[in-house]
């Protein structure tokens, strides 16, 4: 296509591909620059502000669009997360079958003074998963534990986190740091609450209460599964200590029944 | 069909020559946060090189309408808006690799990479040399990122891509003689590595320059 320069110093136009080095009118050289398109001043306030507006209204607009219609399956998706977390938390492998159908099985989902109790019958033992939230290093920290029916011994647990430092951090996620708490018990002899501390190598807990291994190099987030295991359990605290005699479904029921 | 000297530039010249990373020194912050293990590194480069992508073709659309003086909020606005669509698609298609992305999808909107291209290439070239030069920049992004990692990984942890690479028998707790370098997982070390391969890049092209 061919385009329009104008000589800065006489005005002469040229038409062609490029501008010629010499103004055959005038005799200058370098002096053509190409014709300003007849557009709209793309500086000017008025159009900035209307192009402003129009960007955020489209993206405004696109981005809700796109949030409404993809919400269900996004809520359906941590639904999901939420059940296998369970379930990894009370050590079902769910790799090989629907992991919504085994949660359906063998979970369900009881109240206990407004906050939410798991309650799972797995191979005809009955165990309790308590929710689990607190604080990393970067970000929020979660994760599930599962007792025994004498709310006492661990029998699984699982964490999750936002964004800890991987190879660090984020290491509670593994394998390795989970099963340290298996068998461990979270009330002293004399079935009192005292939760299970983690700390560096080498230190002692106090009296009374069981201790896992802190991540080497993780510090704040080690401290952060402490703190996060002694509130979250803490807000139990009134389940946890009492046991009646016919279990722990018939405390659950009990507390139906009041509301 | 012919590529001429200029979009082969666009393309290439990011890989080595105009590194963004070891010549511009741009996006280091993401470079220490992703690059203990190999796989996030990974996951990071390839986010990168398609966000750095699409916003460059984006921009480059528009770029003849965009007002002077408010360009850079619009080339944030394009590359955020992207960052979250690309989000929510994930959370509600492929929820796990959402799940290890949170982190990087907000280090991604804030790569200085991305703004530099924006600014420097897509406002002032058309579409088909922007989308190279996006892929070019994150491909040369990412390939730093998985050097420093593959180092760190493997020193640091003994493991690639989280497989066990150094024997257990190797260790000093199993009666071996080696030690995993804890130094490999702090922060400092991406940049004494990002460093190093600084100074290796220098030395090689110094001399093909002369």
């Amino acid at each position: 296509m061919a385009k329009k320069y104008i000589c800065k110093v006489c005005g002469y136009v040229h038409t062609g591909d490029k501008a010629p080095a010499v103004c055959p009118q005038c005799q200058q050289t370098n002096c053509f620059e190409p014709e300003k398109s007849k557009g709209l001043d793309t500086n000017s306030n008025v159009y900035t502000i209307i192009y402003a507006t129009i960007v955020v209204v489209i993206v405004a607009v696109l981005l809700a669009v796109i949030s409404q219609v993809l919400s269900p399956r996004q809520e359906a998706n941590k639904r999901l997360d939420v059940q296998k977390q369970i379930l990894t938390a009370l050590n079902v492998d769910y790799s090989q079958a629907d992991p919504a159908a085994l949660y359906d099985e063998y979970v369900k989902e009881e109240e206990w003074d407004g906050k939410p109790v798991f309650y799972a019958t797995i191979d005809n033992t009955n165990y309790t998963v308590l929710p689990l939230k607190g604080q990393g290093l970067w970000g929020g920290i979660w994760g599930y534990i599962a007792l025994e029916d004498d709310l006492n011994t661990v029998y699984g647990i699982n964490f999750g986190h936002e964004s800890e430092t991987p190879g660090l951090g984020a290491e509670i996620v593994t394998e390795k740091f989970r099963s340290q708490f298996f068998g461990k018990h979270i009330k002293d002899g004399e079935g009192n609450l005292r939760s299970i501390a983690v700390l560096k190598e080498g230190k002692r807990a106090d009296e009374g209460q069981e201790q896992v291994d802190a991540v080497s190099g993780a510090t704040i987030t080690s401290t952060g599964v402490n703190d996060m295991l002694l509130n979250s359990l803490d807000e139990y605290k009134d389940f946890l200590e009492q046991i009646p005699a016919a279990g722990v479904e018939e405390l659950l029921n009990d507390n139906e029944e009041e509301d | 069909m012919a590529l001429s000297k200029k979009t082969k530039e666009a393309f290439l010249g990011p890989l080595n020559i105009n590194n963004p990373v070891l010549v511009q020194i741009l996006g280091i912050c993401s470079a220490l946060a992703v690059t203990v293990q190999l796989k996030p590194a990974l996951v990071m480069g390839i986010s990168v090189t398609i966000i750095v992508a699409l916003s460059n073709v984006v921009v480059s659309l528009i770029r003849n309408s965009i007002p002077a003086r408010i360009r850079i909020i619009i080339q944030l606005v394009v590359v955020a808006a992207l960052v979250t669509i690309v989000s929510e698609v994930l959370k509600a298609f492929a929820y796990d690799v959402a799940m290890q992305l949170s982190v990087y999808l907000g280090l991604i909107i804030t790569n200085c990479i991305l703004m530099g291209r924006l600014e420097a290439f897509a406002m002032s070239n058309n579409v088909f040399d922007s989308l190279l030069d996006g892929l070019g920049n994150g491909f040369g992004y990412a390939w730093i990122l998985v050097v420093v990692a593959f180092v760190r990984e493997l020193f640091g942890a003994g493991t690639l891509l989280g497989y066990q690479i150094i024997p257990q028998s190797w260790y000093v707790a199993n009666g071996g003689f080696y030690e995993n370098c804890g130094m490999m997982l702090m922060p400092a070390m991406a940049l004494i590595l990002v460093g190093c391969i600084i100074w290796a890049h220098r030395a090689i092209n110094d001399k093909e320059a002369k």
